[in-house]
């Protein structure tokens, strides 16, 4: 069994065929409308086109985009099989918009690449792909399109597929972010004509991997993502928000509402929250951080009623059956599997702001549900994003460089690596003055 | 622990949980947030959302409604009932008062529409209430500018979105600081579809005003829309009103929302109305998106939801 819910990413030069491949799923599972096929034929026309209708004028939304005829913000597109239903975040390729390619990334469980199979492997490829391990993602689709005007010759598709895994090695190093479960799988496909996208292609008889479904829609519809595995993973269940009715002025009016006597509701404190990866079960040892208190679950609360066990990625309350005072900012996890309680971080930071992040710079940090000031103690090195090493340290991060960095926080925070938790190992510097979002951290 | 005794987590809970962790976030981060409550059927999900996130308490944020004067009945009465059955609290901003007061003005000719006006109702509303964070049951499956919209959307001073000057949004990390007079939108059913929505208020049983339902009405067709005929609408030559079996796919103002011919008169049908639908929601049903190509993107600069 899994998540039926599936994000991923796309990303793509100008003209390798993205748009025409999203325009593809989209089309294929019945989700492009009349009214926006319409507004695509009109506005393609008004464009000079000949009588081919432009894809990309359906995932391109703002008029900026369609002035300039590119990418610039990640678009999110929805669409669904009986088997799953899929959040594209399809964003720009483009070196200056190497920060939206982040934030697409972030979320992501799969990210499809899509190479043009006449030219093979470019370095805005490699950017792509380096983004995607960088940001955790486990499973990287190289998509190898085009196959129609290279003669569905698999000759050349394996020339790309040596050409890719000439650099994958660097590729592993360089993001170091994907763990065990990471995985590149080549695909040899045509947009434009649909082969191995939602249909097996008859011209490419010859593909065969038997390790994967056939066809791109496929492979998506079964791909494991992090969640499937909860048991697997250690539970971390940041606290957002106290549930407490007795405390408000309006505690009489909640009473009322839920039909309560007015001690249960006086007496009721829950501690709400998302689980942020693994299972907990009612009767559950479990320790607060960064306190460090211990207690048990008492219950599991949701609307629809008390659970017995719940899992990532769900939202719910706890009771715990001491009274501890926990607020909003403190992690409630087992005591034998505790994450790191530090002051002090390292850190790959992808800087997303003009004014460049330099050592002594102060920022606030958001990490899980807690906030603290930070301050950059130095950048350890940087990456070229192009070539995929790790170069000298810089004097400072300008926007979309990325880097390693060393932090000192006002007050504790409760983490993992990203490498082992994408939720509790992420963290966002907002910036004092402005309260801009100015970088995207992955602690070390 | 065995594989199979593992629960299997809907696409619908995965996205109701999305949900409730943005609206928990907005209550523990920002001020005063208001939930926009329209009765129309993506604001009945974000109160049942609520409901999810912060029972047994009552909510930390009123609900508000701004108000055209040209809703429909069936929707205002529908309202009123949801919001007493809750036992919240609700604010009505009203357009009408914007009118009267000089700070917005009428429209007029057989086109005419408060659709616009509701934005300045809005502002207004949210200044005079101090709102830093406002709800709304927005999602990004509904137009092409709202693709590129963030859950929490940063507005200005003057209620503006600029969409070169988003902030990035990262994995679950939402930026809700502002600065005085500054406000969010925060829509927490961003990935939600129209389906989705359906499907959800079947599953949790949740009641809609009866016009999203097949019924008859006195309607009169334009630009390829079915419109409700009121008294007060000015006909263009050649309209006539007729009589048709209709239900809605959006509620709005009654001046700019066209019905749709169906037959679907349980949430059953409906769901599988909308599974098999070939035109989006605003297509079908929307005047203010049709005006240009970036209509709603102009709109939403101007500090439209």
């Amino acid at each position: 069994m899994t998540l039926d819910l599936l994000r991923f990413t796309t990303a793509g030069s100008v003209d390798d065929g993205k748009s025409t491949l999203i325009g593809r799923l989209l089309y294929d599972t019945k989700q492009v409308f009349e009214d926006q096929l319409e507004h695509v034929a009109q506005a393609s026309e008004r464009r000079g086109g000949e009588g081919a209708l432009d894809l990309a004028l359906l995932t391109d939304g703002l008029r900026a985009e369609r002035e300039q005829g590119i990418t610039i913000d990640v678009a999110y597109r929805y669409f669904a099989t009986p088997k799953r239903r899929f959040i594209i975040a399809d964003c720009p390729g483009h070196r200056q918009y190497t920060r939206n390619m982040v934030t697409g990334a972030s979320t992501a469980d799969v990210a499809v690449i899509l190479l043009d199979a006449r030219k093979g492997v470019l370095e805005q490829s490699k950017r792509h792909a380096f983004i995607s391990a960088l940001l955790g993602i486990p499973k990287l689709v190289v998509a190898v399109n085009k196959m129609d005007l290279v003669g569905y010759s698999q000759e050349r598709f394996e020339e790309v597929v040596a050409e890719f895994e000439g650099f994958a090695p660097n590729l592993r190093e360089g993001g170091r972010r994907a763990g065990d479960q990471y995985e590149i799988i080549y695909m040899p496909i045509s947009a434009l004509n649909g082969d191995n996208v939602v249909e097996r292609s008859q011209a490419m008889a010859w593909f065969d991997d038997p390790a994967h479904p056939p066809t791109l829609l496929e492979l998506l519809e079964q791909v494991e993502v992090a969640y499937d595995h909860p048991y697997d993973r250690p539970a971390r269940f940041p606290v957002q928000w106290v549930i407490r009715p007795g405390g408000s002025a309006a505690a009489t009016a909640a009473e009322a509402i839920n039909g309560g006597s007015a001690t249960t509701a006086n007496d009721y404190r829950g501690y709400a929250g998302q689980l942020a990866s693994g299972a907990l079960r009612r009767g559950d040892e479990v320790t607060v951080l960064p306190s460090g208190r211990t207690t048990r679950i008492a219950a599991i609360d949701t609307y629809d009623g008390e659970l017995e066990e719940a899992m990532a990625p769900m939202s719910l309350t706890l009771r715990l059956e001491d009274e501890l005072d926990v607020s909003r900012g403190e992690t409630i996890c087992r005591p034998d599997e505790a994450p790191t309680v530090a002051r002090e971080l390292e850190a790959d930071v992808c800087w997303m702001a003009e004014r460049p992040l330099r050592p002594g710079g102060r920022y606030v940090i958001k990490q899980t549900t807690r906030s603290a000031t930070v301050i950059v103690d130095a950048i350890a090195d940087h990456v070229d994003v192009d070539t995929l090493e790790r170069a000298a340290p810089p004097a400072e991060l300008g926007l979309n460089d990325i880097g390693r960095v060393r932090l000192r926080t006002s007050a504790p925070l409760v983490f993992d690596p990203y490498a082992s938790n994408r939720r509790t190992g992420s963290f966002i510097l907002i910036d004092e003055a402005s309260n801009e979002t100015v970088g995207a951290g992955m602690i070390a | 622990m065995s594989v199979a005794a593992r629960p299997q987590l809907s696409h619908l809970r995965a996205l109701e949980s999305e949900a409730i962790h943005v609206m928990r976030e907005v209550a523990a981060e920002l001020e005063k947030p208001v939930l926009l409550f329209s009765g129309g059927k993506d604001s009945i999900v974000l109160l049942r959302l609520a409901e999810k996130a912060f029972r047994p308490a009552p909510f930390p944020f009123p609900l508000m409604h701004v108000d055209t004067g040209h809703n429909f009945p069936e929707v205002i009465e529908f309202r009123d009932r949801r919001v007493a059955e809750l036992g919240e609290r609700l604010i009505v901003a009203s357009v009408q008062e914007s009118i009267d007061s000089g700070r917005a003005v009428e429209e007029t000719g057989p086109r005419a529409s408060r659709n616009r006006l509701q934005t300045v109702t809005l502002l207004d509303a949210l200044a005079e209430h101090g709102f830093d964070a406002a709800f709304g049951g927005a999602r990004r499956d509904e137009e092409r500018a709202r693709a590129k919209e963030r859950i929490f959307s940063f507005r200005d001073d003057f209620g503006q979105w600029d969409p070169k000057r988003q902030r990035p949004e990262l994995w679950n990390l939402y930026n809700g600081r502002i600065k005085q007079g500054e406000n969010v939108r925060v829509f927490p059913i961003s990935n939600w579809t129209e389906l989705d929505v359906w499907e959800y208020i079947d599953q949790e049983g949740l009641e809609v005003p009866s016009i999203y339902f097949a019924h008859e009405r006195e309607v009169f067709g334009r630009d390829g829309m079915l419109y409700a005929w009121r008294e007060g609408v000015e006909l263009i030559d050649g309209e006539q009103v007729m009589s048709e079996t209709v239900r809605y796919r959006t509620v709005g103002d009654m001046t700019c929302t066209g019905g749709v011919r169906s037959r679907a008169t349980t949430l059953e049908e409906v769901v599988s109305e909308i599974a098999a639908t070939r035109i989006t929601e605003r297509g079908e049903t929307r005047a203010d998106d049709r005006v240009t190509e970036a209509a709603m993107e102009d709109r939403k600069k101007a500090g439209y939801f």
